[in-house]
């Protein structure tokens, strides 16, 4: 545990190099411009930026792409307080208070209230991954293929209980992305399969290319379709709102510290930062006083959902460095970036690359405070960027997102399977299939068909051994619960109505 | 399930016929990934599964779930909108230009194509003056050049213009 300390302590003397910081206000200023954007988003912002940092250092290239991350984080909140338009998925729960304050010319406060339970969120989270996160690898160390995959298999299994989406879409979205990673060499035996004579599909569907795709062009699609007009509030930050607010804060201390529980545990479990900030906001709205109120902009109503989402997206990052199973989107591609930069993900991390891993999680400390004060400080240009037309920025961003996608492999047959993953998304978003089982299926479903494979070689082919010790039977178990959790509700509610005759 | 179709005015398709739609349609990559994994085997070879083992049973999970979203889709609403007429006119106002954009890219570069795009986009769609248009049209690929292949040192795909001149 102390020694855990020390590394941190040196985490920080890497954290806290000059450039280091540099790159930290660099990628906070990228993560709030992607985050305000629409079209562009936590996932595929870092996707897009992810070819750039091939020739940074691992630890400044993450620091750089995770800070990213917490811009984008902290940049959904300002679309949803001042226009009505959540810039991410995660912060719709922050416009149903958000934006009536600032109707009510009370923007500064609602936009201070936000920014800074998103800071005590993440830092709590963040805490939370110091003091557990090496725990968690130390006891995956002792994990065999069988129990690599009772992870992977309970990571998936969660999506299916937890997301609202019905169970049947959550597994094809989910099976979809395995089928897609499954395309190409078959690392074991070396054969092609699923490419049907097309060279281009040779080396499979590169995960990046998807993401940019379906969130990017995607999400372009949808705007265009909803037929956006950004009609935004002015937005002013003085000093004196930022003090006025922070001593009404700690007023909600049991809203924030549920808050932060709800997101550190939906952020571990890969539900993610979306149902996390609807969940704590509707708690929020049942056990406060002011709870009536809620939706004519309760301070309260912005603190939950924001505190929330932004535990949420942090505590994603700790189940990618400690199993190697990413919490998130956003969380999946910076975990191919390490595989990029030639990092195992996984328990090994903690051991082998302990600089490495010490030195983000100290980035994770200074970056957040870093974000606050960027944040609190630059408000009106962003805001200002959201009125720039967008038949201005749609074409813009169409020529980001065919450059991103360029230039992860340097072949020009990947735009054009961006064009596809764009349609495919915008047709699976409006008949409610989830898209982040899909991309979390593409990345991990290598590893997790390893795994499956070398645990069913071992056992000759029986699907006992994943019931063949206490550890992995558990951890079955739980991903059996989790993935049978819809069917299992249904029959608890049969069972609670049949009683009362009606 | 959420999206508001405010305007009583123009039909478009049902969402049920597009749900139900998306389901045979995940139903044919299903078959798809069943039919490809059996030309490479999926049984147990000599040495351990075969390289079509995995991808037969994802595949035959997404054709179950997809019948499953097919019955669910009989039983919809028929009468909620997928999205009106006019609404799906804006989607292909730019689904259409990004497609030409996308195919032209392996031919002439990305630089050409996106000035081209983003003139035509501004211009047609979002009425704006030549002057303004072209400014952001050369402006933003202009700066890409700059960042990317003089700062980054990555090359972006070059046509025959860029190479008449000499760049």
């Amino acid at each position: 545990m102390l020694e855990n300390f020390t590394y941190l302590y040196h985490g920080f003397g890497i954290a806290s190099d000059p450039f280091n910081i540099l790159l930290m206000a660099i990628g906070i200023l990228l993560g709030v411009i992607i985050g305000v954007l629409p079209g562009l988003g936590g996932a595929n912002g870092v996707a897009i930026l992810l070819p750039l940092t091939f020739s940074m250092s691992p630890t400044s290239a993450i620091i750089l792409l995770t800070c990213i991350y917490w811009g984008a984080l902290f940049g959904g909140a300002i679309t949803s307080v001042l226009f009505n338009i959540p810039g991410e998925p995660w912060s719709v729960a922050t416009t149903f208070d958000g934006h009536p304050m600032a109707r009510s010319g009370r923007a500064g406060e609602a936009l201070t209230a936000a920014f800074t339970s998103s800071f005590i969120g993440a830092f709590f989270a963040v805490v939370m991954i110091t003091l557990i996160a090496p725990l968690v690898a130390q006891f995956a160390l002792q994990f065999g293929p069988a129990e690599k995959f009772a992870v992977y298999f309970l990571a998936f299994a969660s999506f299916v209980g937890m997301s609202k989406e019905p169970p049947a879409k959550t597994i094809v979205s989910m099976m979809i992305g395995f089928a897609l990673a499954a395309v190409g060499l078959d690392m074991v035996t070396g054969q092609l399969r699923l490419t049907f004579g097309v060279t281009e599909l040779l080396n499979g569907f590169d995960f990046l290319i998807a993401v940019i795709g379906l969130f990017g062009i995607g999400e372009i699609l949808l705007t265009m379709e909803e037929g956006l007009e950004f009609r935004g509030k002015a937005a002013k930050i003085d000093p004196k709102v930022v003090w006025k607010t922070w001593k009404t804060l700690p007023k909600y201390w049991a809203t924030s510290l549920r808050s932060i529980v709800i997101g550190c545990w939906m952020g571990i479990t890969p539900a993610g930062a979306t149902p996390a900030s609807f969940m704590a906001y509707g708690i929020a709205k049942r056990v406060s006083k002011n709870g009536k109120n809620f939706g004519n902009g309760e301070i309260e109503g912005v603190v939950a959902p924001e505190t929330a989402a932004h535990a949420a997206g942090t505590a994603a990052m700790l189940p990618m460095l400690a199993l190697g199973v990413p919490g998130s989107p956003t969380a999946a591609v910076l975990l191919g970036g390490l595989l990029i930069w030639g990092l195992q993900p996984g328990p090994m991390l903690f051991v082998e690359q302990a600089e490495f891993v010490w030195g983000l999680i100290a980035s994770m400390y200074l970056g957040n405070i870093v974000g606050l004060i960027l944040v609190l400080t630059t408000v009106p240009l962003f805001a200002s960027i959201l009125r720039i037309p967008f038949s201005i920025i749609a074409p813009v961003i169409l020529v980001i997102c065919a450059i991103g996608a360029y230039t992860v492999n340097n072949n020009v047959f990947d735009v054009l399977m961006m064009m596809v993953f764009g349609v495919l998304g915008y047709l699976l978003k409006k008949t409610n299939y989830p898209l982040a089982p899909l991309v979390l299926a593409i990345v991990l479903g290598d590893s997790a068909e390893e795994a499956f494979r070398q645990s069913l070689l071992g056992s000759a082919g029986s699907i006992s051994v994943f019931w063949s010790n206490p550890l992995v039977s558990s951890i079955m178990g739980l991903g059996l619960l989790a993935g049978l959790w819809p069917l299992i509700g249904m029959l608890f509610n049969k069972l609670r109505a049949s009683p009362q005759p009606a | 399930m959420e999206q508001a179709h405010h305007g009583a005015g123009g039909g478009g398709p049902k969402q049920r016929s597009v749900e139900i739609g998306t389901a045979l349609l995940t139903l044919l990559f299903g078959l798809i990934v069943l039919y490809g994994s059996y030309i490479v085997g999926f049984g147990w070879g000599a040495d351990g599964p075969q390289a079509g083992f995995f991808p037969f049973y994802v595949g035959l999970i997404i054709c179950v779930c997809s019948l499953i979203n097919f019955v669910h889709g009989m039983r919809e609403d028929p009468q909620p909108l997928f999205a009106e007429w006019s609404q799906l006119g804006q989607v292909l106002r730019v689904l259409i230009p990004a497609c030409i954009y996308v195919a032209l890219v392996p031919f002439l570069g990305i630089y050409f194509p996106s000035v081209a795009l983003i003139l035509g986009f501004m211009m047609w769609i979002g009425k704006y003056k030549l002057p303004l248009s072209l400014a952001v049209a050369v402006g933003v690929p202009v700066f890409f050049y700059m960042t990317l292949e003089r700062w980054f040192l990555i090359p972006l795909p070059k046509g025959p213009i860029e190479a008449m001149l000499g760049l």
